[in-house]
């Protein structure tokens, strides 16, 4: 079969499965989060954790709730990492760094898994698994919460209650992400992937050659990273890494565990608002973004456009041979497009136009499909902006679902939309004008270099965590600035979704009249797809085209 | 304020909990698992002759002509597990050019092949720096080689190349490739 061809059915066979999956996971998880019983594990959790399970709670409560959580999540991870020495398992290797720990702590507690350094001879693994793993579950599972708890904000009327935080972590973490791990990481046993808890093996290699094998709890922490679309690798090579990713097959069912959430939640959705229509409306802007994504990505690569491609005769620096350009495309533009991060090939390497895909990809707020949770709520503030412009537009008063999009609610929406931007740019900007700061960390010159600085502080104020790797983010400046990036870029639009939450829950449903928008029809799938479009590309143009694209036209 | 802290408490218990559950128990019972397949579960290890020699997942550095090569590593020294990665040169980078450019003469006067014949994957370093995999092609590349160092007829040696071959999983699935290390293994036991 020609190359190609093997690349569409790939990828047709990833779609045909997601499509297959999405119903029964969307319509479980609406179940999970709608229940009105606790399992007799989540009684016992909630006991032992002495939280009240069966009051709900308004918006700045959940908030709150929210931040408390990930607040002693940072100091937690932090002290693991600094304590390393001391406790078992820990390899020999010594207590992480301050910069570092907490550049670490708070990239993994904010679901981005940045990583400034090599899993492999950092980390040993208990922090591995007791401190990174745990909250790859638990960071994920913060993002659906949020993300439920905003659908909440339009299936509620006349009250000031979203729901109880601490139910839908330990829900969305035993009911969601667990099963669905333990399966995942069985399977990647069965594929190769590594599980064991032995230190490095000493071998002397065929050729006379020594070589330490390292292995690790790596199947399971696999499994998670890529469900919970957090992406921080065990080893530095990440999913590139055979113990991680030993075949094309296991290939794509990490793929397929970065996609599966993101792509059932807008079921969820429409199933708790009551109309398939409207979640199905959303998976469609979703999908159409992700398909021309890997469409130009794969393309790129697989013509392998620019100089160094050129001269070996394909675009393979930094890629696997097992999965070729085509399965490390695929991956590229599913890890981007959620807030995963993982990588199965180095983007660094990709062509100009595949590499700037990535980057536009994240800048996009990674909605297509986005994070876990993340995505959607990302995407229903998207809409929620794109029903407010269709009202000017017609000049009626804008709703969405029965809600009023009022002087308020929009107030939030703006408000998000900018954060990303501002901490991006800001960001970005700082390191690009200070030459110190250049020296310090940039790897390749040129424009290319610019796409580095660009990538860094997208990756982090994302949430994304994958990187142009030649950029040399562990100095202390960059460490700070970019855990500062994640802070904000996690929690000051988790703030701003639950207030928009909180206000649309208190308003009374306003009847549907000739002039409402109709939210489900392709009109509206079109409408949206062009907000996303045209919100990320007045914001971030002139950056792109002094970096990725003056690179490609060059 | 002693609202937050109530909720930090709260927090770091539930926290805690949530710790057992999926930092100890959760990999804990993938592990149990695993045992019923250690060879996989232990990194697929290969013996020759009784002695563990490798992973068959992870590459190994061979140079010396009575072996097939592996891809550039930039992997430490190359091939090293406690330093895996890729050179995240960009598609522009000069350095990168002339590394691939010398590759491609050293590849070419090594195999006395026209330097137009030689593979990409013979040319770039992979993104792990630990694929035990080279392209069918690369492999054909070095058959002759490797055979008249070792003084085996080339069919043989051929047959050896496509036992080590793998097609795409589903027929759609990634890339052929051909595992090195198996390969090699495969010749000393010809021996």
């Amino acid at each position: 079969m020609s190359p190609v061809l093997a690349a569409v059915f790939q990828v047709a066979l990833l779609v045909a499965v997601l499509a297959a999956v999405h119903v029964p996971l969307g319509d479980y998880m609406a179940k999970v989060f709608t229940d009105t019983r606790h399992l007799r594990a989540e009684r016992v959790i909630y006991r032992l954790g002495g939280v009240g399970a069966d009051a709900d709670q308004r918006w700045p409560v959940y908030a709150r709730s929210v931040l408390a959580f990930s607040f002693v999540s940072v100091l937690m991870l932090y002290a693991l990492m600094r304590l390393q020495a001391h406790l078992p398992l820990a390899l020999g290797l010594p207590a992480v760094g301050p910069d570092g720990a907490w550049n670490t702590a708070v990239s993994f507690v904010t679901n981005t898994n940045w990583q400034w350094y090599s899993g492999e001879s950092t980390m040993g693994h208990l922090v591995q698994m007791t401190g990174l793993a745990v909250q790859n579950f638990v960071s994920a599972a913060v993002g659906i919460a949020v993300a439920i708890a905003l659908v909440r904000g339009f299936t509620r009327h006349r009250t000031d209650r979203l729901g109880n935080f601490w139910v839908d972590l330990v829900r969305g973490t035993v009911r969601i992400l667990l099963p669905i791990a333990f399966v995942a990481a069985v399977l990647l046993v069965i594929g190769g992937a590594v599980q064991n808890f032995a230190g490095p093996q000493e071998i002397t290699t065929l050729d006379g050659a020594a070589q330490s094998i390292v292995g690790g709890p790596i199947a399971s922490q696999e499994a998670i990273k890529d469900l919970g679309t957090n992406g921080g690798g065990f080893f530095n090579a990440n999913s590139s890494h055979p113990f991680e990713n030993p075949n094309a097959w296991t290939n794509l069912l990490e793929i397929f565990l970065l996609l599966v959430i993101p792509f059932s939640l807008p079921r969820t959705f429409g199933r708790m608002v009551g109309d398939r229509r409207q979640g199905l409306a959303i998976v469609a802007v979703m999908a159409s973004i992700w398909t021309a994504a890997v469409g130009v990505i794969t393309w790129a690569e697989m013509r392998g456009f620019g100089t160094v491609p050129q001269a070996a005769g394909a675009a393979m620096e930094g890629k696997e041979v097992r999965f070729g350009e085509a399965a490390s495309a695929l991956f590229a533009a599913s890890t981007t497009g959620t807030s995963t991060g993982s990588v199965n090939s180095f983007h660094d390497s990709f062509t100009a136009l595949g590499g700037g895909v990535t980057l536009l990809n994240m800048m996009l707020g990674e909605v297509a499909p986005g994070g876990v949770g993340a995505g959607l709520y990302g995407m229903l503030v998207l809409a929620v902006l794109t029903v407010f412009l269709a009202g000017l537009m017609v000049g009626r008063t804008p709703q969405y679902l029965g809600k009023k999009i009022g002087r308020r609610e929009i107030t939030f929406v703006a408000l998000y939309v900018l954060t990303m931007p501002t901490l991006l740019l800001v960001g970005a900007a700082i390191t690009a004008g200070t030459p110190a700061l250049v020296e310090a960390s940039v790897q390749d010159p040129g424009a290319h270099g610019l796409s580095e600085i660009l990538y860094a502080y997208a990756s982090a104020t994302n949430n994304n965590g994958s990187a142009f790797a030649g950029f040399g983010a562990g100095t202390p400046y960059q460490n700070t600035a970019l855990g500062l990036g994640m802070l904000f870029g996690r929690f000051v639009p988790i703030i701003l979704v639950l207030a928009l939450a909180g206000s649309l829950a208190r308003q009374q449903p306003a009847t549907v009249g000739v002039g409402t928008l109709p939210t489900h029809g392709p009109v509206f799938v079109g409408l949206l797809v062009f907000v996303v479009l045209v919100v990320a590309g007045l914001t971030f143009f002139p950056a792109l085209a002094l970096a990725p694209i003056a690179e490609a036209l060059l | 304020m002693t609202a937050f802290l109530r909720q930090c408490l709260a927090g770091l218990r539930v926290l805690l909990v949530l710790t057992v559950l999926t930092g100890l128990v959760y990999p804990a019972a993938v592990y149990a698992v695993g045992r019923t397949m250690p060879d996989r579960a232990d990194g697929s290890m290969i013996e020759v002759d009784g002695q563990v020699v490798g992973s068959r997942l992870i590459g190994q550095p061979f140079d010396g002509d009575e072996w097939f090569h592996p891809r550039p590593s930039v992997a430490g020294d190359g091939y090293d597990p406690l330093a895996s990665g890729a050179s995240n040169l960009g598609p522009e980078n000069a350095d990168l050019l002339s590394t691939v450019e010398q590759r491609r003469a050293e590849v070419a006067e090594l195999e006395e092949v026209d330097p137009a014949e030689v593979p990409p994957d013979a040319l770039t370093a992979s993104g792990s720096g630990l694929d035990p995999h080279i392209s069918p092609a690369y492999a054909a590349l070095q058959v002759g080689r490797v055979s008249q160092a070792r003084g085996l007829d080339e069919p043989t040696v051929r047959g050896l190349v496509s036992e080590a071959t793998t097609e795409r999983e589903l027929g759609v699935l990634g890339e052929p490739r051909v595992n090195v290390l198996e390969l090699n293994a495969a010749l000393t036991m010809l021996d």
